[in-house]
C-alpha cells in the first residue's frame, strides 16, 4: 500500500465494487501480480479506458510496483491507456480476411468515420483499431464491435451495422 | 439488435450434419447439435459425458492415463505436433514435488485458425473433462483456461460449464468419489498473439508482459509460479476423454492407413472457396478431400498456393494437396501442418501482397524481446512494401533470403520469428518471379524516399 501513497493517483477513486472484484480475482492465483491484467480490465470496463490514476491504485491493491502495472498495461493491445470512443471497432487485418478484401472494408470504414486506425471520431462515438486474426476466418472479412463479432462484412453493410451502436 | 444487424453476426459452425457424426468416428464433435446450440451439462452427461473421468480416476493410475495418450499418439493440436503423452510424462511429480498446474492454451490467434472456438462455444464440458484427465495424469492441483479476450461467446459457455461442473462434483474435492481434487479458473487475455507461445503464456498468466522464457527449464519442470506445468491446446485436451473411454488402440485406428498420427483432426478451409468452414476428419486426410468438401475455388479463379495450418506455416502448391495432412508428411514437404486449417490463395491474388500482410502481422506482434525478431521483421515488411509497389531495387530479394535465414530456427529466443520466416522462405522459393516483378529499378526510389522507421 505504500507505493500507492507515494505516487499521485490524480484523485482517481476506485469504485467499491471494482475493488472487491479485483481482490476476488487475486484469490484465483498463487501470486497477486497475476490478477493485474484482470484488474486493468475491470477498471477499463468501468471507465472505457485505464486512467493514469488507476495504475498506482491497482498496484496498491495487488502489492506490486506501479511500474510493473504500467509495463503490463502498455504491453497488451486491448488495454487502453488513453480514452476511447463509446464503441471500439476491431478490424481483423490477418491473412484470411486480407484475402477476402479486408483492405476495401478498412478503407470504407476509415472514409465513413473520417478517422484512421488508433483514432476516435470527434463525437466520441467510435474508436477504430486493427486486431489479430479474430478466428472468424470462414466468414471474413470480420470485425468486432464491443462484444459482438460480425462477418462477412462488406462495405455496403457498414451503414446498417454502425447504426446499431449509438 | 435489428434483423439486418443480426444477420451479419458471426456464428461458428461445423460443416457436418449429425448424420455423418458418430461416437465411433468423431470423438470431438459427435455430441454437437446441428443448430449450433451448446451442449451443456445435462445433455453432455446424457451423451456419455464425464464417463472417462469416472473411469480414469477410479480405475486407472495417472501413469496409465499417460501411457494411453502415448499409445494413442495424440500429437499437439496447437500446431507443434509434440506428443501429448510424452509431454505429460516429462512433468515432474512425486515425492517432494509440489502439485502443479494444467494450463489450457485457448489463445487462438493464429491467422486462419478458427477451430478451438467451436469446441469451447459448443461443447465446453469436453474441454473441462479433458483437463481433469490431464490434471490426474500430471498430478496437477489447479487448472487455468487461458482464453483470448475477444472470445466472448466462448467465455460465456465456459463460465456456465465450470459452474455446472463444480455443482455436479466434477470439479472440487473428491471428484467422482476418487479422492482426487482439482479445480479450474477461466483466465481471459487482453490481446497479443505472442501469448500463444507457451512460456509467454505462462508469463501472461502470472500477470506479466508476455515475453517468452528461456527453455530449459521446460514448463513441465518449472512453469507457472515455478511449479510443474503442462500447457496443452484446447483440441488436444478435448481428445483425451475419448482416448480413455474407448482405448488408445481404437483412437489410433481412427486414422487407419492415412497416418501414423492417431485420431481425428478439426480441419478447416478459409479463403475464396465456395464453402468455407470446419470438418472433423481422420488425421492424415489429404488436402484434396478438404478442398472438395469446400466446393473448390469460387469466382472462376484457380488455386495457386495454400497454407496448411496458419500464417506461420510454409506455402505449398496445388500438387501438394495429395499429401496426407499430418505432422510428419507436411513437415517432409517443407512446411508444417500447424493448426490444420487451410488458407487458400488463388491465381488472382498476389503472393507479395499476402507476404507483406503476413509479415506486418508478425512485425506488429513481436514482443520485442530479441533483436532478430524486433529489427528483422520491420525490415522485412519495408522490403516487401517496396516490392509490392514496384519500387524494389537490386538486392532486395537477396536481402529477404538473408532475413528468412536470420529469422529462422535457432537464431531467436522463441518460435515467433521462425514462424514468420517459414512462409517467407517458401514464398521466395515457389513464387520468386512475383517478387522479381517488383524490382523495377537498379537503385530505385526506395532509397530516395525511404519508408520511415516505425510506420510498418
Amino acid at each position: 500500500m505504500e507505493t500507492a501513497q507515494t505516487i499521485a493517483s490524480d484523485g482517481f477513486v476506485i469504485e467499491a465494487a471494482d475493488r472487491e472484484a479485483i481482490l476476488h480475482e487475486r484469490d484465483h492465483y498463487e501470486e497477486p501480480q497475476a490478477a493485474c491484467i484482470e484488474a486493468l480490465k475491470i477498471v477499463q470496463r468501468r471507465h472505457g479506458w485505464v486512467p493514469d490514476g488507476a495504475i498506482p491504485v491497482i498496484a496498491g491493491l495487488l502489492g506490486v510496483s506501479p511500474a510493473s502495472v504500467e509495463g503490463v498495461a502498455t504491453f497488451y493491445s486491448l488495454i487502453f491507456r488513453q480514452p476511447v470512443g463509446r464503441h471500439v471497432i476491431l478490424v481483423c487485418d490477418s491473412s484470411s480476411c486480407f484475402l477476402m478484401d479486408y483492405e476495401a472494408l478498412r478503407d470504407a470504414l476509415t472514409e465513413k468515420l473520417g478517422i484512421q486506425f488508433g483514432q476516435t471520431t470527434p463525437d466520441g462515438r467510435f474508436t477504430l483499431l486493427p486486431v489479430c486474426c479474430l478466428g472468424a476466418c470462414d466468414r471474413g472479412p470480420a470485425v468486432m464491435i464491443d462484444d459482438d463479432t460480425f462477418g462477412p462484412v462488406q462495405p455496403d453493410d457498414l451503414d446498417t451495422l454502425l447504426e446499431a451502436y449509438a | 439488435m435489428t434483423d439486418a444487424v443480426s444477420r451479419l453476426r458471426y456464428r461458428c459452425q461445423l460443416n457436418q450434419g449429425a448424420d455423418e457424426r458418430r461416437e465411433e468416428t468423431h470423438p470431438l464433435t459427435w455430441r454437437l447439435n446441428d443448430d449450433g446450440r451448446p451442449v451443456f451439462h445435462k445433455e453432455y452427461v446424457e451423451k456419455d459425458g464425464y464417463a472417462a473421468v469416472r473411469q480414469a480416476l477410479n480405475e486407472l493410475t495417472g501413469a496409465q492415463v499417460i501411457d494411453a495418450m502415448k499409445t494413442a499418439n495424440v500429437r499437439g493440436r496447437g500446431g507443434a505436433g509434440f506428443s501429448a503423452g510424452v509431454k505429460w510424462g516429462l512433468t515432474l511429480q512425486g515425492e517432494g514435488m509440489p502439485r502443479g498446474y494444467i494450463v489450457c492454451n485457448a489463445d487462438e490467434m493464429e491467422p486462419g485458425t478458427f477451430k478451438d472456438r467451436l469446441l469451447m462455444e459448443q461443447i465446453p464440458h469436453l474441454l473441462i473433462e479433458g483437463m481433469i484427465l490431464a490434471a490426474y495424469a500430471n498430478n496437477a492441483r489447479y487448472g487455468y483456461i487461458f482464453l483470448r479476450g475477444e472470445y466472448i461467446e466462448a467465455a460465456r459457455s465456459i463460465t456456465r460449464a465450470l459452474d455446472e461442473a463444480r455443482e455436479a462434483g466434477w470439479l472440487g474435492a473428491d471428484i467422482a468419489g476418487s479422492g482426487f481434487d482439482f479445480d479450474i479458473a477461466l483466465h481471459t487475455g487482453a490481446g497479443r498473439y505472442i501469448c500463444g507461445e507457451e512460456t509467454a503464456l505462462i508469463n501472461s498468466l502470472e500477470g506479466k508482459r508476455a515475453n517468452p522464457r528461456a527453455k530449459p527449464p521446460f514448463p513441465g519442470q518449472s512453469g507457472a509460479w515455478g511449479k510443474p506445468t503442462a500447457v496443452n491446446n484446447v483440441e488436444t485436451l478435448c481428445n483425451a476423454p475419448a482416448v480413455i473411454r474407448h482405448g488408445a488402440e481404437w483412437y489410433q485406428a481412427l486414422s487407419g492407413d492415412l497416418s501414423d498420427d492417431g485420431g481425428t483432426k478439426l480441419y478447416g478451409v478459409s479463403g475464396r472457396v465456395k464453402r468455407t468452414g470446419l470438418w472433423e476428419l481422420p488425421i492424415g486426410t489429404p488436402g484434396t478431400e478438404l478442398l472438395d468438401r469446400a466446393g473448390g475455388i469460387r469466382d472462376g479463379q484457380q488455386l495457386k498456393a495454400w497454407l496448411p495450418g496458419g500464417g506461420s506455416t510454409g506455402f505449398l502448391l496445388p500438387e501438394h494437396l495429395e499429401l496426407a495432412l499430418d505432422f510428419d508428411t507436411i513437415g517432409q514437404a517443407g512446411s508444417r501442418m500447424g493448426t490444420g486449417l487451410l488458407t487458400v490463395v488463388t491465381d488472382q491474388q498476389s503472393i507479395v501482397s499476402l507476404m507483406r500482410n503476413l509479415e506486418a502481422f508478425f512485425s506488429r506482434e513481436s514482443c520485442g524481446w530479441c533483436t532478430p525478431c524486433r529489427e528483422g521483421l520491420p525490415w522485412t515488411v519495408k522490403l516487401l512494401q517496396a516490392l509490392e509497389r514496384g519500387e524494389g531495387e537490386r538486392g532486395d530479394i537477396e536481402m529477404l533470403d538473408q532475413l528468412a535465414i536470420g529469422l529462422g530456427p535457432g537464431r531467436t529466443f522463441c518460435a515467433h520469428a521462425p514462424g514468420a520466416a517459414m512462409p517467407l522462405s517458401s514464398a521466395l522459393h515457389y513464387f520468386r518471379h512475383e517478387f522479381e516483378q517488383g524490382v523495377r529499378h537498379e537503385t530505385g526510389p526506395a532509397h530516395a524516399d525511404p519508408i520511415p522507421v516505425g510506420e510498418v
